[in-house]
């Protein structure tokens, strides 16, 4: 059981490939995307795990410090992963809406050639 | 590449990823375990900067110059996406079509929520260093709140409220103050991003030196960058049209 949580990131990881590969649609591939990337959270957040120990963060309410702590550092960079993705994911979406736009259609496999 | 030859290749490819990765998780330590030596060393140096929220003080205090990387990634994209969302030379932009029936239900809810929604995003951004939050999340949730005034309001009363240039200066400014900080504090301490700040006394609000100030101008950026963006995707949809007799 106590590798069940890693296994379920690394199938979510590999199902968002998956789906990148056979997409038939970019907004799609984009999707398939950020559910892989949810494989890695899931990861990080599981690596950082323990049980029956609280969040790191100590003002509230207020209590004294201690070590028994789920680890700050995978969720401080799972954190700052979010809002990444998220603006990336961003990013990608505008480059296919201009290749709606430019090539009009969505299909990445008919995508052959670089138009202006 | 025809279709069956890349699934062949991703099942391959694939197949061979699992194995490695299904390896690698029975090889790490098992989950919720009491092995933490990051955790070990990160919270006594988040204590001894009085930052009672030790993931800002990794994201801004002991870790602040891969902060400095995740924001210039944020930075590029926002830019990226204004770059590629400007009308081109074959699209116009038109005046947004006014109508639309909205619920009365729908409007109170927006404007009721608009002002809750700016003021906790600007709690979490100022308790960012004290309780669960900061500049990231904060920011998120100011930039998407203000569009409240889309969903219940108009597109119209939006653009009234929401002028882009404040916000494309924000983006500028947040992204400028963290690295010109990390440069000050670099020519005071000779370590770039170090927390030279007086660092306050334990859980007070105005403690923990510069976690504070980079929370902010993170929360500024972040906050910006989520207006610049959907501005963008908005604009698109309700702006710009294909100007009549171009060829695509």
């Amino acid at each position: 059981m106590t590798v069940y949580p890693y296994l379920v990131a690394v199938f979510v990881f590999l199902v968002g490939a998956f789906g990148i590969v056979r997409s038939r649609n970019l907004i799609h591939a984009v999707v398939c995307l950020s559910v892989a990337q949810a494989g890695t959270y899931l990861l990080l957040v599981a690596v950082g795990f323990q049980w029956k120990a609280p969040p790191p963060v100590f003002g509230s309410p207020p209590t004294k410090p201690t070590l028994k702590v789920t680890d700050p550092l995978v969720q401080a960079m799972a954190l700052t992963d979010v809002v990444v993705s998220g603006t990336v994911t961003a990013l990608l979406l505008a480059i296919a809406v201009q290749v709606a736009k430019r090539q009009d259609m969505s299909d990445p496999n008919e995508l052959a050639a670089l138009r202006g | 590449m025809s279709r069956p030859v890349r699934l062949a290749m991703f099942g391959l490819a694939g197949g061979v990823t699992a194995v490695l990765l299904v390896l690698a998780a029975f090889a790490l330590p098992g989950f919720g375990g009491s092995r933490h030596p990051y955790r070990d060393a990160a919270v006594p140096a988040a204590v001894r900067h009085a930052t009672p929220n030790v993931i800002s003080s990794i994201n801004f205090d002991l870790r602040g110059l891969d902060t400095l990387g995740e924001e210039t990634i944020l930075l590029a994209s926002v830019v990226g996406v204004v770059v590629l969302l400007r009308p081109a030379a074959d699209e116009r932009v038109r005046e947004p079509r006014i109508g639309g029936r909205l619920l009365d239900g729908t409007r109170l809810f927006g404007y009721l929520f608009l002002p809750i929604t700016t003021t906790i995003g600007l709690l979490t951004v100022a308790h960012g260093a004290l309780t669960p939050g900061g500049g990231f999340q904060g920011g998120v949730v100011i930039g998407t709140g203000l569009h409240l005034l889309y969903v219940a309001g108009s597109y119209r009363a939006l653009k009234r409220v929401r002028h882009l240039e404040v916000f494309e200066y924000g983006e500028a400014l947040g992204a400028g103050a963290f690295a010109c900080f990390g440069v000050a504090t670099g020519l005071v301490s000779g370590a770039f991003l170090a927390n030279v700040l007086p660092l306050g006394s334990f859980g007070d609000l105005f403690s923990s030196g510069s976690v504070l100030l980079l929370n902010c101008s993170v929360g500024i950026e972040v906050a910006s960058g989520v207006m610049v963006l959907l501005a963008q995707f908005l604009a698109q949809d309700i702006e710009v049209e294909q100007a009549e007799g171009a060829k695509r």
